[in-house]
């Protein structure tokens, strides 16, 4: 079956970052709404003009039903979906299909987190499931962690290819004003840092950070008139093949091959057609499966495709320009960032700005490889 | 369903009690786990079988603890039969525990539960 998609005629008409890195104080709400009034200003809009609410917040069950009361808004949907890191790309698609129906006219998109100042533990209260639990995988790391093995002993991925991705991030945060990490790493940190789950380091750890993030999605043609350029959304598409790693047919493979085939099939696009990738990398391993199943590199190559240098400043394919969840932010979820790097590359104003970016994807990822999305993104150019 | 199995968790949870290892079976052969009303993908419905409770690790993972505290291991291990399940591998060190290791089941009671773990067999 293919899917049937509005290609280009809904766009992100504005967002905004906050208080990413260490922003003591906020509640998580607090943080959240501030990014959500600061995108809804980019977008030139007023806050009445929203009437449709996609938020997942880490300590809040019904979030999207606080985050409508705390605005004084009574949407026409509220959606409170909750698929992990990725669930910012499936509200993405969901209010496309509804903007395209003219079921609701503007949606808000937001999500944030005071992880960072709270404490450093993950505020989500999810765990292994029962037949997991009994045997205390540290959830979600040790998911990661037995892709990653696996990944190692059946295609030679070695740890200083799993390093290379976090010295790539590095890398770009560096030139990053946003990003939180931006000191000197190396290669002997990455390969003598403390392991916490083989063959997984804290080097190979995203960061845990303060932050928020928005966007306001359109109809393009509405967008078109409003303050700052269009970025229209040409395909997302989201895919679950299992919730524990144990349920996995093949560990290294995850449902974001599915998800991106089917998000760039809808935009029209191949891998070769994507300027800049945002991936969300909790885990050093996710940049290298989701490089493979997004068919920027063959399966099983991620780890030399890695280590040639491809993904870093300067090489064939930019990935996670702003230093991505290992160096800029992440605050619990990323997927929100991930999308906002990759529309202010359309738009040009990115800290590290690819020339001619017109075509950009964003990944985003749930659980322990489950939930998998893929949006991609285009200039006006691109329609 | 068969009438002496109305509720698969808990008709699992007693045979592990009883130190055996149940799989249910799909009607194109393939084995389930973990246990449920139908089968995956199809909705048909399930059988039950005892598994040999011999198999191989398909992935593991060591664990970090603080010092003193001895690291700790998670495996995916693959049953002959077909299903892949988490458990972990007794006997064995971060020398001696690979991936394609032959493994067989047993039943350790010590702990609250009756807990499904591994010991390392000859090929």
């Amino acid at each position: 079956m293919t899917d049937t998609f509005p290609r280009a005629r809904t766009a992100i008409a504005g967002l905004a970052t906050f208080g990413v890195g260490e922003t003591p104080g906020y509640s998580s709400m607090e943080l959240t709404v501030q990014a959500a009034l600061l995108a809804v200003a980019d977008a030139g809009l007023t806050l009445p003009e929203i009437d449709a609410l996609f938020i997942c917040q880490p300590d809040d069950f019904f979030a999207g039903l606080s985050f409508a009361e705390y605005l004084g808004l009574q949407p026409r949907y509220t959606d409170n979906n909750r698929t992990g890191g990725s669930a910012f790309m499936s509200h993405m698609a969901s209010a496309a299909l509804m903007l395209e129906a003219g079921y609701i006219d503007c949606a808000l998109i937001a999500y944030g987190s005071n992880q960072r100042s709270a404490g450093g533990k993950l505020a989500t209260k999810i765990t292994s499931n029962q037949w997991d639990a009994p045997y205390a995988p540290i959830f979600p790391l040790t998911g990661y962690a037995l892709a990653a093995a696996r990944h190692m002993h059946q295609y030679g991925t070695t740890r200083e290819d799993l390093a290379t991705v976090a010295l790539s991030a590095r890398a770009w945060a560096r030139t990053n004003p946003e990003a939180f990490a931006r000191g000197p790493l190396t290669l002997e940190d990455c390969l003598s840092a403390r392991m916490v789950s083989t063959p997984i380091s804290v080097r190979d750890c995203c960061l845990v950070t303060d932050g928020a993030a928005a966007i306001v999605m359109t109809r393009t043609d509405r967008a078109r008139d409003l303050a700052r350029p269009p970025v229209p959304l040409l395909g997302a598409a989201a895919a679950t093949w299992w919730n524990s790693v144990a349920q996995s047919k093949d560990v290294t493979v995850t449902a974001a091959k599915e998800s991106g085939a089917r998000a760039m099939a809808m935009a029209g696009v191949t891998p070769r057609d994507v300027r800049t990738a945002q991936l969300y990398d909790a885990f050093t391993i996710n940049t290298i499966l989701f490089l493979e199943d997004l068919g920027f590199c063959p399966k099983g190559e991620g780890g030399r495709f890695v280590s040639s240098g491809a993904i870093a400043p300067g090489g064939s394919l930019p990935v996670n320009t702003n230093g991505g969840g290992l160096s800029c932010c992440h605050p619990g979820m990323y997927g929100l960032f991930a999308v906002i790097e990759a529309a202010r590359q359309i738009r040009g104003e990115a800290a590290n700005q690819i020339d001619g970016a017109d075509v950009a994807l964003a990944h985003g990822n749930g659980g322990t490889l489950s939930s998998q999305a893929t949006v991609v993104l285009g200039s006006m150019a691109t329609l | 369903m068969s009438p002496e199995a109305p509720f698969p968790e808990a008709h699992w949870r007693g045979a592990l009690a009883e130190g055996r290892l149940l799989l249910q079976r799909a009607p194109d052969g393939s084995a389930v786990f973990p246990p449920r009303l139908a089968a995956p993908g199809t909705g048909a419905p399930l059988e039950w079988f005892e598994a040999s409770g011999r198999g191989r690790v398909y992935t593991l993972s060591w664990i970090s603890r603080k010092p003193p505290a001895e690291p700790y291991h998670v495996a995916l291990i693959d049953l002959d039969e077909g299903a892949r399940l988490m458990s972990r591998v007794e006997g064995v060190t971060p020398e001696t525990l690979a991936i394609g290791m032959r493994v067989e089941a047993f039943v350790d009671h010590d702990g609250e539960a009756p807990l499904l773990l591994f010991r390392p067999v000859e090929d």
